[in-house]
């Protein structure tokens, strides 16, 4: 059903209001198989709204979030049913939360927690569960002796790098990234930022990625929206949009990162 | 207050009528944790109040009543129940399995097959399976209407990988009619075999919890498993020392204080039943008790 030619996702107007203030209002663009997407803006400008809503966390009050099915072709998540839409995020789509503590279970082990996602999809063979899951923790350079320890026991960005695991496992098409690498230091952000661009790249990944960090996108984006009071002011190529700004919030984000 | 006071079975028409409906409720949802309002009993909590408010639902005046615990008919929390539905109710009791109507059980299955005009009432701490694993009930309702059980693997997984194989010895998740993951109640996996397929009416109640959940005569009840790493209903490895049996599930118990132990058959009518029958096991010869109690001092003079 998928094609290259056709978008792996497709928003269309998506609109979240809390009340009489503005979550992300009209967003429209439409994400192709292998593309990764940034999505930048000031703290409260919405970006984590629109990716919730499109994730299926928050529901949106319009607009259409329509996602190329491996079965049905393309359908509107919003009017799926809630199984339908759990199903797909357990095996097509995958989420990676800032906080790694958000997305692992924090008292099962590394392994238990890589095999979740292949247990929920009906693997009953513990010996190929824990062998995919060896090999995952090995993927995301974690080494195969800690795959019976428990989270807590990680650092930081063994943490995070879990998590990516534990969301790839089940070989998704499209991956939903909220602030991947915030609350990492700057050297931990460099190795998983290469992690994820090896892997977007090998496995084809579509990605979108919500981040504050300009730096981010410049490695992994290939397009880029800006985003302020929940309206996307700019959209375009990476480069462009950061080279060359042109809407006058776009010219003052990118003018305020410090240059070392 | 005299005892006549009481309504038949202690609890009002009302409450029972409730109850029921419940419990109608579970058996035609086999496995499904029908929520209902449960009543304050005159015990604490953990003491199968839930178990309690059942059997008061089900006991008819006629009915021959026994109370397990653990297997034995003999234990604090056996006695008491059973006392209680001899004042409340005034029905037979009885310590026989194959005599009784209703049986109301902590932790056990009677070793004696049931028959189909048999009621057994399983007392349940904590009917949630997936309790320990999700915290949140909106969450594990959810997992539940929408069949989500890859969690309960999770916890078997989580099992082996620490101690090389399913080391879950009670409360052994079940899966219903293909559907519900079910908590059997404490009951050693020994048990779980029992669950499916039985010819009596399984009810479970759990008082705090405030939850009854059923399993119908003959329904299919499968213990969840890896496929390299089978579901295994497992017991010591010993013969019962007072009656020799084999096949029954066994409780340790602490002879004296120089290391010695015996296994007995944890389901004491089962037992008695079988010493009637003129077996015997290995630590049940009077002659040898003499012997030990002979030796003894002996060995303290040393």
């Amino acid at each position: 059903m998928s094609r290259a030619d056709q978008p792996l996702l497709s928003v269309k107007s998506l609109s979240k209001f809390y009340g009489a203030h503005i979550g992300c209002k009209d967003v429209s663009f439409d994400l192709y198989p292998g593309e990764v997407m940034g999505i930048v803006g000031e703290s409260g400008s919405g970006k984590s709204t629109l990716l919730n809503c499109m994730a299926g966390h928050l529901a949106p009050d319009r607009g259409e979030v329509v996602f190329d099915t491996r079965a049905d072709g393309p359908r509107d998540t919003v009017q799926m049913s809630e199984p339908e839409r759990r199903m797909l995020s357990r095996t097509d789509w995958a989420f990676v939360h800032q906080h790694a503590r958000d997305g692992l279970r924090m008292g099962v082990s590394a392994g238990g927690n890589v095999g979740e996602r292949l247990m929920a999809v009906g693997a009953r063979n513990y010996g190929d569960i824990r062998g995919k899951a060896t090999d995952w923790l090995q993927r995301v350079e974690i080494s195969a002796d800690r795959v019976d320890d428990r989270p807590t026991t990680f650092s930081g960005g063994m943490q995070q790098r879990l998590q990516i695991a534990r969301n790839l496992v089940t070989g998704p098409r499209l991956v939903f990234m909220d602030e991947p690498t915030g609350g990492l230091d700057v050297s931990v952000q460099a190795r998983l930022l290469d992690l994820v661009r090896g892997l977007v790249r090998d496995m084809g990944l579509s990605a979108i990625i919500v981040t504050h960090d300009l730096a981010v996108v410049r490695l992994l984006a290939d397009r880029l929206m800006v985003m302020k009071s929940g309206h996307v002011v700019e959209a375009g190529l990476t480069d462009q949009v950061l080279d060359d700004p042109q809407h006058a919030y776009s010219q003052l984000l990118v003018s305020s990162v410090l240059q070392v | 207050m005299s005892e006549s006071a009481y309504n038949f079975a202690y609890l009002d028409e009302q409450t029972k009528r409730m109850i029921r409906r419940a419990i109608l409720k579970g058996l035609a949802i086999p496995g499904y944790q029908v929520p209902f309002a449960s009543r304050e009993m005159p015990m604490p909590y953990g003491w199968g109040t839930g178990g309690v408010q059942v059997s008061a639902a089900v006991l008819h005046p006629e009915d021959t009543f026994k109370v397990i615990d653990q297997g034995a008919d003999d234990t604090t929390n056996a006695v008491s129940i059973r006392t209680f539905f001899e004042k409340t109710a005034q029905v037979k009791t009885t310590t026989r399995t194959s005599e009784a109507r209703v049986i109301q059980t902590r932790h056990r299955i009677p070793e004696e097959g049931l028959t189909e005009d048999q009621i057994l009432v399983y007392q349940v701490p904590i009917p949630e399976p997936l309790r320990f694993l999700e915290p949140r009930e909106s969450e594990t309702r959810k997992m539940h209407s929408l069949e989500e059980y890859g969690l309960m693997h999770v916890k078997l997984y989580e099992d082996i990988s620490r101690h090389g194989h399913i080391a879950t010895s009670y409360a052994y998740p079940v899966k219903v009619e293909d559907r519900y993951v079910m908590d059997p109640s404490p009951i050693p996996k020994f048990d779980n075999p029992k669950l499916g397929d039985m010819a009596a009416i399984q009810l479970f109640g759990a008082g705090r919890e405030q939850r009854i959940y059923a399993l119908p005569p003959y329904t299919k009840a499968v213990s969840l498993d890896f496929e390299d790493h089978p579901f295994e209903a497992s017991k010591a490895d010993h013969p019962c020392g007072l009656c020799g049996a084999e096949d029954s599930y066994l409780d340790e118990v602490i002879v004296d204080d120089e290391g010695g132990r015996m296994f007995v058959c944890s389901d004491t009518d089962y037992c008695e039943g079988r010493r009637a029958k003129g077996f015997v096991g290995a630590m049940a010869a009077t002659d040898q008790m003499a012997a030990t109690t002979m030796t003894k001092p002996t060995l303290e003079v040393l």
